[in-house]
């Protein structure tokens, strides 16, 4: 169900700058809809990026971040070509996942 | 003891005087800052990416894709359409801007019925195919300037129609368009108030919805805007597409021709 990720990947040649628009609703379990009934949560809670094959970011995500949320990070290495992997899965288990030639 | 603390009292004195210009310069560049780094992240990409699909989808009853919708510039063309909008269109008879025309695509080429996706209220069902399409459409006229015809005789119509619309003043607290937006350098607590009567300002105005608001999540298209401007003016909700909405954006869009380019579909509060 969930919507294709927006992954830009760019680099220096000694790092490389990764930049990520998700498309998630990331609901906090705290609003209440028009009846008052509560919203239940439902939000990313782990985030992982690799570079062929390797972990370069491990994130753990709460309630606290926002919708559709971005997220940008760099880390050292990286040539164009290389392919940079980024995955999701939220509270209900709901996974995505994306990959973006570094440029 | 005490000329000292005199002198004390007339140096944090004049320190204060001479901070308070340099302090309202340093939170117009934090603002400034704070939109740029939003704008970096801007959300309204993962609409432009559906709507780019939504377009070349074969949907509705009739099984078919967007790509023969002629929005001015010729069956299929999108790039330039966005700023040329609204215009007069033959086939219809009437100036349509860009939702209003996608309504007459959808009915014609995918049997899409287009009153009741004018009955749907925003963000729900096709509305949410509208809200992806229009983020699409305007972002391939970025960087471009607004460019309306006006040869048209229903164009100027609905130019003068528009403007007198936006003088209109009205309803329960004596409102208009003009109200808040006929001045320059005015704003509502924090948020600057473009001066849509004039040209580099309602190309700013105009020129940056659709938008992704980033206090709701949604992203809003300009019917949407108009609507919620009829509503802070506690006038009744307009029509979706209805003619006075397509003159309003006449009105702004021919007064931001040739001034500012567009930076549709931006990013909001």
């Amino acid at each position: 169900m969930a919507g294709p990720m927006r992954i830009r990947a760019a680099s220096n040649g000694t790092e490389t700058e990764v930049k990520i628009l998700m498309s998630h609703d990331m609901e906090t379990g705290q609003r209440k809809d028009a009846s008052g009934a509560l919203v239940p949560a439902h939000h990313i809670t782990e985030l992982t990026a690799t570079h062929n094959g390797r972990v370069v970011l491990a994130a753990q995500f709460g309630p606290a971040v926002s919708k559709n949320p971005y997220l940008q990070f760099k880390f050292a290495g990286g040539a164009k070509g290389d392919k940079v992997n980024v995955s999701w899965v939220d509270n209900k288990g709901d996974k995505r996942t994306d990959e973006v030639v570094v440029a | 003891m005490k000329t000292n603390s005199t002198y004390a009292a007339c140096v944090v004195a004049s320190a204060f005087m001479f901070a308070t210009p340099v302090l309202a310069d340093a939170t117009a560049e934090g603002i400034a800052k704070y939109r740029e780094a939003l704008a970096e992240g801007n959300p309204a990409e993962l609409w432009e990416m559906r709507g780019e699909e939504l377009w070349k989808e074969a949907r509705g009853p009739k099984k078919a894709t967007l790509e023969k919708c002629d929005l001015g510039q010729g069956p299929g063309v999108v790039k330039g359409a966005f700023v040329t909008l609204p215009r007069h269109f033959a086939d219809t008879g009437r100036v349509q801007d860009l939702e209003s025309r996608l309504l007459t695509c959808m009915e014609t080429l995918q049997g899409i019925p287009a009153d009741e996706v004018a009955k749907t209220p925003f963000g729900k069902g096709e509305q949410k195919n509208i809200e992806a399409l229009v983020a699409w459409i305007s972002a391939e006229s970025r960087g471009m300037k607004f460019n309306l015809p006006m040869a048209h005789p229903e164009e100027k119509r609905m130019y003068e129609i528009g403007k007198r619309a936006f003088n209109y003043r009205g309803g329960t607290h004596d409102f208009g368009c003009v109200t808040c937006h006929g001045e320059d350098g005015k704003r509502i607590r924090l948020q600057d108030l473009p001066n849509l009567t004039k040209g580099p300002d309602a190309a700013r105005g105009f020129g940056s919805w659709p938008a992704y608001r980033v206090s709701s999540g949604e992203l809003w298209s300009m019917q949407r805007r108009l609507n919620d401007c009829f509503r802070q003016q506690r006038f009744p909700y307009p029509l979706y597409g209805s003619d006075v909405t397509i003159a309003l954006s006449s009105y702004l869009g021919v007064t931001a021709n040739g001034t500012v380019e567009s930076i549709a579909p931006a990013i909001k509060r």
